[in-house]
């Protein structure tokens, strides 16, 4: 089959900070605790940004460094997937805010800032990344688009690809208007060989099957909870070893079937 | 890779509405920017304004109203594209057509009314913003799939100023990868405050209207723009997307690379990708946003690559700087010149600047055009260069 292979797993969500640390819940080995994330330090920003750095982006950054810290495949040689909902909707916040006041002060930095693709800019520029990336968004389903989106370059273009899907809580008054429960971002390596710690291979397509749910209620309600959790019964499968399909949501009109296989 | 062809496209802009009026002013000369009021703007500026397009949606697409989805309904219903994936869909299936449109602030103009009509006590937004289907990112790629009525793989891509280079990429992975068999790919940005405002804040607006690679160039001058096309591996038509190159500077957030090495990569690996030498390209359409840095490091990059002599020009001084749209309004006018056999002149430019050692073209010329390459450069670093062609 044409197949892209899983490298490596980033995760940082409420009462699951890290891959590794999350490993045990997903498996089903200890209830779900809904602890708040921890901020997150991005060691890869030199200082000027690290300075800039948003919430969202620290975010982003976050599952980005726990998946490729846990490869040999140098960051740099990643081509990049990023992909959210609505991103920084703190400055979208901010920025509207200002423009509804007299006089219209918007920061230069917020401006640059709110662009979608900020958190895969300053990630190309920490890592060092010169590949191709790009920026997507498919609302609740940008974990499937975003997927998608990598496997196919994966397929087509030959190359690595670092897939980073995030969002954070929208502020008032927009909360009331997009209800995101709380931030989460989660990562994967895609390679287009296997190695020796290749956790599965991959392989997707459109279908009209339903998306999974997670029997267990806590589970259930995180992945509702947060478009980068919409991930979370593929990350069971991987945590699991348990190969077979996973269906994600995607669009209105097609979610994205995975075939996991063994690597 | 294989050429993907373009069974056909469509271009809205300042210019005018479809791809006739495009023709029509490339070739005269008539700019279709101007000191135009827009909502509360005080900034002086040259905008580029879509006329006749800001009328509420109705019926079924009523939940959608916004200027921008107003402007993709509009871009939409020009040259019989709607007709044409109509076709395409019967033959394939609806789920068997990708959607991929690029934007860069799709709705936000919407939110920017919101908040303006917030309630005075509770702060509360008013109760007819529909965040999902206005100002969410998705929501022009959304309604562009309910619009044409098609549910395969969808969804937007958001690179600031490259986004709508990159669906032609993406479509084309779509294609080959198996995920749909034919794909609708687009580019739509409005006016809004934000978009003036920010790039007002970065000091990238220029007063004058924007004059690409002229000696006195101030900055942008922003526009409005929505185009489509429908790729499709089976159309006859001979027009072609033959390769696309996607790099990133890894420099800095709002400003390029001088030395161009970004914008060097990524036409090269175009060129690599369609398997063609530079000196089978006749003619490249360049970002070309009129700010200092970007026309020279843009310049140096294509010297880099192409020599100074290859003919070369930024048609921003016809549509603006139309952002997110940029990409699919500059694919469709270099489709145009390969359909029409012209070289559009760069303009609005008086005098080349001396450090631009590109071959700007200062007078449009008419010549058989086979091959393009069209470059599209973002903020965040996000670089992506198009070659289109002719194919038999």
């Amino acid at each position: 089959m044409n197949a892209v292979f899983i490298e490596s797993v980033g995760l940082a969500a409420p009462g699951l900070p890290s891959w590794r640390e999350g490993l045990a819940t997903l498996r089903g080995e200890q209830p779900y605790v809904d602890t708040p994330l921890p901020p997150h330090t991005p060691l890869l920003l030199p200082l000027n940004e690290r300075r800039r750095a948003t919430t969202a982006i620290r975010l982003a950054f976050q599952a980005a460094e726990d998946a490729t810290q846990a490869t040999a495949l140098p960051a740099a040689s990643l081509a990049t997937v990023f992909a959210s909902s609505d991103a920084d909707i703190n400055i979208i916040h901010r920025i509207c805010l200002a423009l509804s006041a007299t006089p219209r002060l918007i920061s230069p930095t917020d401006f640059h800032n709110s662009v979608h693709n900020a958190a895969a800019g300053y990630w190309s520029i920490a890592a060092g990344a010169r590949a191709a990336s790009t920026t997507l968004s498919a609302h609740d389903g940008s974990f499937g688009a975003g997927l998608m989106e990598a496997c196919s370059q994966v397929l087509v273009d030959g190359c690595n690809v670092l897939l980073v899907v995030f969002d954070i809580p929208a502020p008032e008054p927009l909360n009331a208007t997009r209800f995101i429960a709380c931030p989460a971002a989660a990562a994967l390596v895609l390679t287009r060989q296997p190695t020796a710690q290749s956790l599965a291979a991959l392989a997707c397509a459109t279908t009209v099957d339903e998306e999974a749910r997670i029997e267990d209620p806590a589970l259930e309600q995180l992945r509702l909870g947060n478009p980068a959790t919409r991930a979370l019964p593929l990350l069971r499968a991987l945590a699991m070893r348990q190969f077979g399909q996973v269906v994600l949501p995607m669009t209105p009109g097609a979610n994205l079937a995975i075939d996991l296989r063994a690597p | 890779m294989n050429p993907l062809r373009v069974s056909t496209y469509t271009v809205s802009s300042a210019v005018g509405a479809g791809r006739a009026a495009h023709a029509q002013a490339l070739r005269t000369g008539t700019t279709g920017l101007g000191r135009v009021a827009f909502d509360t703007n005080s900034l002086d500026c040259w905008l580029g304004e879509v006329k006749g397009f800001d009328v509420p949606l109705t019926g079924a697409l009523a939940e959608w109203d916004c200027r921008n989805n107003r402007l993709a309904e509009f871009a939409l219903n020009q040259d019989h594209f709607i007709d044409a994936v109509a076709a395409c869909r019967s033959r394939y299936g609806a789920a068997r057509i990708g959607v991929f449109v690029g934007t860069s602030t799709s709705g936000v103009q919407h939110a920017e009314l919101a908040y303006r009509a917030r309630d005075p006590q509770t702060l509360a937004l008013p109760a007819w913003f529909d965040q999902r289907r206005t100002q969410n990112v998705f929501s022009v790629a959304a309604f562009t799939a309910l619009r044409l009525g098609l549910s395969g793989p969808a969804f937007a891509i958001s690179t600031a100023c490259s986004s709508s280079a990159k669906v032609f990429a993406a479509a084309s992975r779509a294609i080959a990868s198996g995920a749909c068999d034919a794909a609708v790919v687009g580019g739509v940005d409005s006016l809004c405050l934000t978009t003036l405002y920010g790039f007002n804040s970065l000091q990238l607006i220029s007063a004058d209207v924007c004059r690409p690679a002229d000696a006195a160039r101030m900055g942008i001058s922003i526009g409005e723009a929505g185009g489509f096309a429908l790729l499709d591996p089976d159309a006859g038509n001979p027009l072609a997307l033959l390769g696309y190159g996607e790099t990133s500077d890894a420099f800095h957030m709002s400003s390029p690379e001088p030395a161009g090495r970004g914008a060097i990569e990524s036409m090269r690996a175009a060129l690599s990708r369609a398997g063609i030498r530079p000196d089978e390209v006749d003619y490249i359409n360049l970002h070309g946003t009129g700010t200092v840095a970007n026309d020279n490091a843009e310049s140096r990059a294509v010297c880099e690559v192409f020599g100074a002599a290859m003919p070369c020009s930024s048609t921003k001084g016809w549509t603006g700087h139309t952002l997110g749209a940029a990409g699919m309004v500059e694919a469709a006018i270099s489709l145009i010149a390969i359909e029409h056999g012209f070289m559009p002149r760069s303009l609005n430019t008086r005098t080349r600047d001396p450090a631009i050692e590109a071959g700007i073209l200062l007078e449009t010329r008419m010549a058989p055009v086979r091959r393009v390459l069209s470059n599209s450069f973002g903020f965040g670093g996000s670089n992506c260069s198009l070659l289109f062609g002719s194919v038999q």
